[in-house]
Parts: structure tokens; C-alpha cells; sequence
């Protein structure tokens, strides 16, 4: 019979929640996952279809804790209407990186032409700076990151991760669907 | 109901009474004046239900309430002002979140101009006590009152019931608006239905192929008031019966199938059996490391079956095989069913061998001490005089420490909501509120407690509530002059080294109780135990104390070590 026991490894999970906006909704669920260890990686959250509600989508650093375990304990919550892991092959997930760069001029038409290749843009250009753009999963932002670096990157900022289910189904119970 | 205009203050008060509320506990301030002065009129009103409770200090507040709550099964109810008076509630607070205990809490807070500002006596108590409440409320507009109210009655007492908290600011309090309570709640998302059919048929198939099944029942069966169908579910299956300390009563502990508390505390018996048994069925518990001992070396070969109402505790700690999320009074009677089912197709287990070893560990290793005739009064003696006086009918309340695990051991409960103690949060001070909480929930029957003298006097202020009200509690005071459970450990793991455990200037109990008018009584030797509790038993009116020495270092045995696995005990051979 298994016993919960520490591992030593961990795994991230891309947990997505539907939630009443109630006044302290954010930091009931913030705290929720610190007082009970489990590691937030990246938390967005955002108005939905319906004003009385947003979307999280929370990615989460577990070692010894279950998905399931997290996702009821989320449950609970009375603000979370409904909430879901959503696995990786069921997932369309997207983020957002800006990426401000210090470099000369010279270097801006190489700049753009990396930028291409990774479908991002240049949206902000000064004598000795610019900001790429960038959406996409985040493998792909971490490889546009990579390829930066020999830039000098001056400051980044992502968004976290968003992310919707494939297929027709959705996150909302039925008295709300 | 028709609308009708009256104050914030007035509304709240008329949701009380539409929640049948009969006591809140409670302590005026100026950020809850308006609701003051509004109970005024509405428990001095001919025929008003609604009686309020002046406590000395919001604590006992909330532990009053919850006492109140256990005693009964209703929903307790507390007040504070804002700032130290909502502070004082939380640990009351905290421990209702710990032991599942239906509780709400009310809490007057600045006018919301100020909110923010650090104004005088303001305090985020909705902030501070979001980690321990299921939820909580900051009342920023009249009209939301009454449906706020009525979610926070539904949830406490709802599901797992847990404490709520709403906090409502002066301005709102004496906002005039159309009153009218709502009927219904709607509050999406919460509990939602499983998505799976409860698997009755493989927990079946499972009972019947244990041969070492054990069940084993927490503070949910009291809870869900389940009684009845739990003792007909053991006995169609036949095996025997632990308990948590919450546990106490829900299943009678004299029955022949009980083997009372398993734990840290609990019997040698009951930890072997647990420890060999190859099924756990667990009822509304939730495997509490006081209970399991080392989780990865808890009862290595047992199967679960889990049915809890909180699917949360699924898996938590110890994994279900198979998970039964419900209440239990609906889902219960289901399993028995197929339980049932299932015996008649493929016949009933032979349990009997299994029967004999657990009675084998029950003779060889009982729970037992050795009163000498003319030594201290051991606790544990005290405390069979008290149930053999009491003919185990008192409702009883406890302290934390020594003295309660003795009285848990000792205080055989056969009747649910018998035995109120503070299990998950082990909160000293918890004895006399709880006591006077449980003593108005249960006005004709005898209701004692079994307290330390260091946690009796973490609370003892409100002796003054209990004379008062003219409660007949009899707090039997089990007198170390130690803060005993931890000088335990210093005995045990500490060698001897007893930091800040003695308390050898333990007030004159007897003067303390008669200072508040109480009857004040105490037994020194052995020859004086019974006639001392006979006095205290037959004492009509308000409250006794009695001051029980006992032997100062006598220690709860058998227990198993912080960390060590539930079959590695010390002493209770
Ligand atoms: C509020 C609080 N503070 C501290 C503790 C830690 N603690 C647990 S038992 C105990 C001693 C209790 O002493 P007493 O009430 O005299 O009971 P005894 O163990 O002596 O029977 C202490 C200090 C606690 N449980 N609760
Ligand atoms: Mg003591």
C-alpha cells in the first residue's frame, strides 16, 4: 500500500481555475498554495466570457504533493467555481515575453532577422536599445531567450502561462455553461 | 418574508434569529456597539430566543461557541469588536478549522473610510484569518448582509463544517436599508457532485476478501450524526472498531468490538491490530499524524477504503484504494448494502482467528496502573472514580496535556457528542469555555470537566461567566504543578531537563474558586478522592472546582514517540 512520502524529484502541472471575482480572490488562492508548500512557478489571471469571473492559469512545482491533492484543496476554496489540470497534450498554452536589449545599432538587423525566425517582433527601437516581443509556449520563449543572451539583455519580463483546453470542453459547471 | 427597513445592526440580529440561534458568546467594543445596542432590544423583547453570553475574553468566546456547537451539533456563534477583539478570537478560530467544528464568527470593524488608514482598533481580520476559516466576508454594502449571513451559516455548518468569519464595518452596521432574508443560497461551484459513482462494489469486494479488517472512525461519524448506521455497518462486517479522540462515542467504546483510541496515546491493543491489519476502513477521519505514527511504516500491509465527505483527505497522507467521497449518513447505508450483497452471493469472511489475536493483544497488554493505597492519587485513578461516579453519563470537557489523554483513555464515552476536547489544534484553556458552552447546549445533564492546572489557568478568568450564569459545571482540576505533557517529553527525550515546565506556584484553587463564587473543593490523598467527587457531583447551583493533587510525575503511557512508527511504543506493556 502506498504511503505518501517525500520524492525527491519534482514535476510542474499547468492547473487551470475559474473563479468568482470576490474581493481577495487572488491572495486566498496565493496563500493556499504557500501555506501548504506548493511552488508557484507562474500565476496570471484575467477576466473571462463573464464579467463575475476570471481565469487563472496557475503552473505549479511539486515534489512530494499530488496534482489531485492540489486540485481539491483548490476546490475548496468558495471563490473557485471549478478547477482542472490540464495535461500537456490536451493543452493549447501560450506566454508572453518582452525582452529589452542593449546593443548597438549594427546589430539591429541581425536582431530582426532572429526575431523572424521566432515569429517575434521589435516593437520598441532606440539608438542603443530595442524590445522583442514574443509569444508561444515556453519552450520556445526559453530557446528566443537563449539566442538573446549573447545580445545583452538589459531586463525581461513574461507573463506566465495561459492556457485552454482543446476541444469542445470547457471550464464552467453546467448552471453556468 | 416581507422587506422591512431597519439597521445593519438590526438585520444581522434577525438572521440570527431566522438561523434559530439561541446563544452568542461574546464582548462589546466600540467597532460593535451598533449590534450591542440593537441586542438590547433583541433578547430583552418578550419572548426573544436570542440570549447573548458575556465572556471575559474573546477567546473563551469562540471556545464557548464551539462547545456549544459540539455538544448539540447546531452552529456556534461568537461576536467581537474590531481589532484585539476579532485578534482574540483567532485562536478559538484556528482550532474550530482544525476539528471540523461548526462555528461563526461575527466582528465589528471601523467605518470603511477609515479601513486602510490604521485607524484606531482596526485590524485585516478577514486577512488574518483566511488561513484558518473556510470562509470569510467583509461586509462593504448593507444589501449584501443577509445573503453574506445566510452563506455563512450554510457553509459552516455544511459539507465538512469548519468556522466562518464576517466582518462588518460600523458604517455598515448602522446603514438603514429594506431587510429581508433570503431562502435559498447559491454559491456555484461548491462541493461539486463527484464525477465518478461512488465504487461500492470494489470497496465490497474488498471488505470481504480482508481477513485482519479494521474500522476505524473519526470525528465525521460525529458529524454526520451516523450512529446508528455505523454500529450496524460493524456489526454486518464483524471487525474491530478504533477510534480518534474525536472518535470518542460516535461508536459505543464498552461495545465489545471497540478497542477504543489508536495513536499516540492510544492502547497497545489498538495499535497492534491497527499496525497488522490488512483492510482500514475509514470513517470520516483523516489520518492525522497523532494517529498514524511514521506514515511510510503505517500499517504496511493494509488496503483503505476512504469515505470522507472532504475529498481532499483522499489521499492525503495515506492512499485510498478505494475513495468513497460523501456524506456518510447517505453513503454509508449504500455500502453496507452492497456489503451485504456480497456476503449473501460469496458468504461472510471468517474473521474469527483475527477476533482471537486482537483479544490476545487486549489481555496481554491493557491499559492499566498501579494506584498504591497510600501513595499520590494517580490521574488515572482520579479519573475512573469520576467516571464510575458519573456512571459514565457526563458530558465531558478537557484541557490539553497529561490529563486529557488520561481522561481519554480512562473516560470511556458510549454516548456521540460526550467527549469535547481540542484535538487537532490541542489548545490549552479549551476545558472550562468549551464546558460552558456545552452546559448551556445541554441544560438538564451533567456536564464536568477534566482539566490541568496549566490550562485551567489559561482561561480560568471566566469562572466569573460560569457564576453568573449559574452553570453547574464541575471542572475537576487533575493538579501536577507542572505543565505536565511537555515535562513529559523532558523526562522522555530531554533527560530530565525540566525548562520551564514546573509550576509550583499554582494559586490556592480552592480560595480561587470561592473569590469567584464558586464551591471550591480538593482531595490531597487517596482516602479523600471519592468523597471530594461525591461532594462536587451532589453540589446543587453554580460551578465547582476541585483541586485534584495528583502524583506530579506519573506519565500518559503507552506512547509512541514523535516520528516513530505505530507499533513502537514505550511503556503500557
Ligand atoms: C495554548 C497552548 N500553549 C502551549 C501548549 C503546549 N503544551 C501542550 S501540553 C502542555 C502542558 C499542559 O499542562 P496542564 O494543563 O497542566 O496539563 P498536564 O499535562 O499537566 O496534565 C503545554 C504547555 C499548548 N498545547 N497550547
Ligand atoms: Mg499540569
Amino acid at each position: 500500500m502506498e504511503r505518501i512520502e517525500e520524492k525527491q524529484s519534482y514535476s510542474l502541472h499547468t492547473i487551470s481555475l475559474l473563479v468568482q471575482n470576490l474581493p481577495g480572490v487572488l491572495s486566498r488562492i496565493a496563500g493556499l498554495f504557500s501555506r501548504r508548500g506548493y511552488n508557484i512557478v507562474s500565476l496570471t489571471v484575467g477576466p473571462t466570457e463573464r464579467e463575475d469571473y476570471s481565469r487563472m492559469t496557475i503552473v505549479v512545482r511539486l515534489s512530494s504533493m499530488t496534482v489531485e491533492q492540489v486540485v481539491r484543496q483548490v476546490q475548496k476554496l468558495v471563490p473557485v467555481v471549478e478547477v482542472r489540470e490540464l495535461k500537456p497534450q490536451d493543452l493549447v498554452e501560450r506566454e508572453l515575453m518582452l525582452v529589452k536589449i542593449k546593443t548597438p545599432e549594427k546589430n539591429h538587423s541581425e536582431l530582426r532577422a532572429l526575431a523572424e525566425t521566432y515569429e517575434a517582433s521589435i516593437v520598441d527601437v532606440s539608438p542603443d536599445a530595442l524590445i522583442v516581443e514574443a509569444t508561444g509556449n515556453a519552450g520556445k520563449l526559453d530557446a528566443l531567450e537563449d539566442r538573446l543572451k549573447g545580445y545583452g539583455i538589459q531586463e525581461i519580463c513574461r507573463s506566465g502561462r495561459i492556457a485552454l483546453e482543446r476541444g469542445f470542453k470547457t471550464l464552467a459547471p453546467p448552471n453556468l455553461k | 418574508m416581507a422587506k422591512e427597513k431597519m439597521t445593519g445592526a438590526q438585520a444581522l440580529l434577525r438572521c440570527l434569529e431566522a438561523e434559530d440561534v439561541e446563544y452568542v458568546f461574546g464582548v462589546p467594543g466600540g467597532a460593535i456597539l451598533p449590534v450591542y445596542d440593537a441586542l438590547f432590544e433583541a433578547t430583552h423583547r418578550e419572548g426573544a430566543k436570542l440570549k447573548h453570553v458575556l465572556v471575559r475574553h474573546e477567546q473563551v468566546g469562540a471556545h464557548a461557541a464551539e462547545g456549544y456547537a459540539l455538544a448539540t451539533g447546531k452552529v456556534g456563534v461568537c461576536f467581537a469588536t474590531s481589532g484585539p477583539g476579532a485578534t482574540n478570537l483567532v485562536t478559538g478560530i484556528a482550532d474550530a478549522y482544525m476539528d471540523s467544528v461548526p462555528l461563526v464568527a461575527i466582528t465589528g470593524n471601523v467605518p470603511q473610510t477609515l479601513i486602510g488608514t490604521d485607524a484606531f482598533q482596526e485590524a485585516d481580520i478577514t486577512g488574518i484569518t483566511t488561513p484558518i476559516t473556510k470562509h470569510n466576508w467583509l461586509v462593504t454594502d448593507v444589501e449584501d448582509l443577509p445573503r453574506i449571513v445566510k452563506e455563512a451559516f450554510f457553509l459552516a455548518r455544511s459539507g465538512r463544517p469548519g468556522p466562518v468569519l464576517v466582518d462588518i464595518p460600523k458604517d455598515v452596521q448602522n446603514a438603514v436599508f429594506e431587510f429581508e432574508y433570503p431562502e435559498t443560497v447559491n454559491i456555484p461551484g461548491y462541493m461539486p457532485a463527484p464525477k465518478e459513482p461512488p465504487r461500492l462494489a470494489e470497496a465490497a469486494t474488498l471488505i470481504r476478501s480482508a481477513t485482519r479488517p479494521i474500522v476505524y472512525l473519526g470525528g465525521g461519524v460525529r458529524t454526520s450524526g451516523s450512529y446508528a448506521e455505523v454500529l450496524a455497518f460493524v456489526e454486518l462486517v464483524g471487525a474491530p472498531v478504533v477510534t480518534t479522540v474525536h472518535g470518542k462515542g460516535v461508536f459505543p467504546e464498552t461495545h465489545p468490538r471497540c478497542l477504543g483510541m489508536f495513536g499516540m496515546h492510544g492502547s497497545r491493543y489498538a495499535n497492534y491490530a491497527v499496525q497488522d491489519s490488512d483492510l482500514i476502513i475509514a470513517l470520516g477521519a483523516r489520518f492525522d499524524d497523532r494517529v498514524t505514527g511514521k506514515l511510510a511504516a503505517f500499517a504496511p500491509e493494509a488496503k483503505v477504503v476512504h469515505l470522507d465527505v472532504d475529498p481532499a483527505e483522499i489521499s492525503k497522507l495515506v492512499t485510498a484504494t478505494v475513495p468513497l467521497v460523501g456524506d456518510l449518513k447517505a453513503l454509508l447505508p449504500k455500502l453496507h448494502a452492497e456489503v451485504q450483497k456480497t456476503f449473501e452471493a460469496r458468504g461472510r469472511p471468517d474473521l474469527a482467528p483475527w477476533l482471537a489475536r486482537v483479544d490476545a493483544w487486549r489481555e496481554k497488554h491493557p491499559l492499566r496502573y498501579v494506584q498504591e493505597p497510600d501513595g499520590p492519587i494517580l490521574p488515572q485513578k482520579a479519573i475512573e472514580v469520576i467516571y464510575e461516579r458519573t456512571r459514565g453519563k457526563a458530558v465531558v470537557t478537557t484541557g490539553v496535556g497529561e490529563h486529557q489523554m488520561f481522561a481519554a483513555q480512562w473516560y470511556k464515552s458510549d454516548y456521540p457528542r460526550q467527549f469535547i476536547t481540542s484535538g487537532g489544534a490541542g489548545t490549552m484553556g479549551y476545558c472550562l469555555p468549551s464546558a460552558i458552552g456545552a452546559q448551556l447546549g445541554r441544560p438538564g445533564e451533567l456536564v464536568i470537566g477534566i482539566d490541568g492546572d496549566g490550562s485551567f489557568q489559561m482561561t480560568l478568568q471566566d469562572l466569573a461567566t460560569a457564576v453568573e450564569l449559574e452553570l453547574p459545571i464541575k471542572i475537576f482540576v487533575l493538579n501536577n504543578l507542572f505543565l505536565g505533557m511537555v515535562r513529559q517529553w523532558q523526562e522522555l527525550f530531554y533527560e530530565n531537563r525540566f525548562s520551564a515546565t514546573p509550576l509550583k506556584d499554582c494559586p490556592d484553587l480552592v480560595k480561587l474558586a470561592e473569590a469567584y463564587g464558586c464551591l471550591g473543593l480538593r482531595a490531597r490523598k487517596l482516602e479523600e478522592l471519592e468523597p471530594v467527587v461525591e461532594q462536587a457531583l451532589a453540589h446543587q447551583g453554580g460551578p465547582v472546582i476541585v483541586d485534584i493533587r495528583v502524583r506530579r510525575q506519573e506519565k500518559v503511557f503507552p506512547m509512541v514517540p514523535a516520528g516513530a512508527p505505530l507499533n513502537d511504543m514505550i511503556g503500557g506493556e
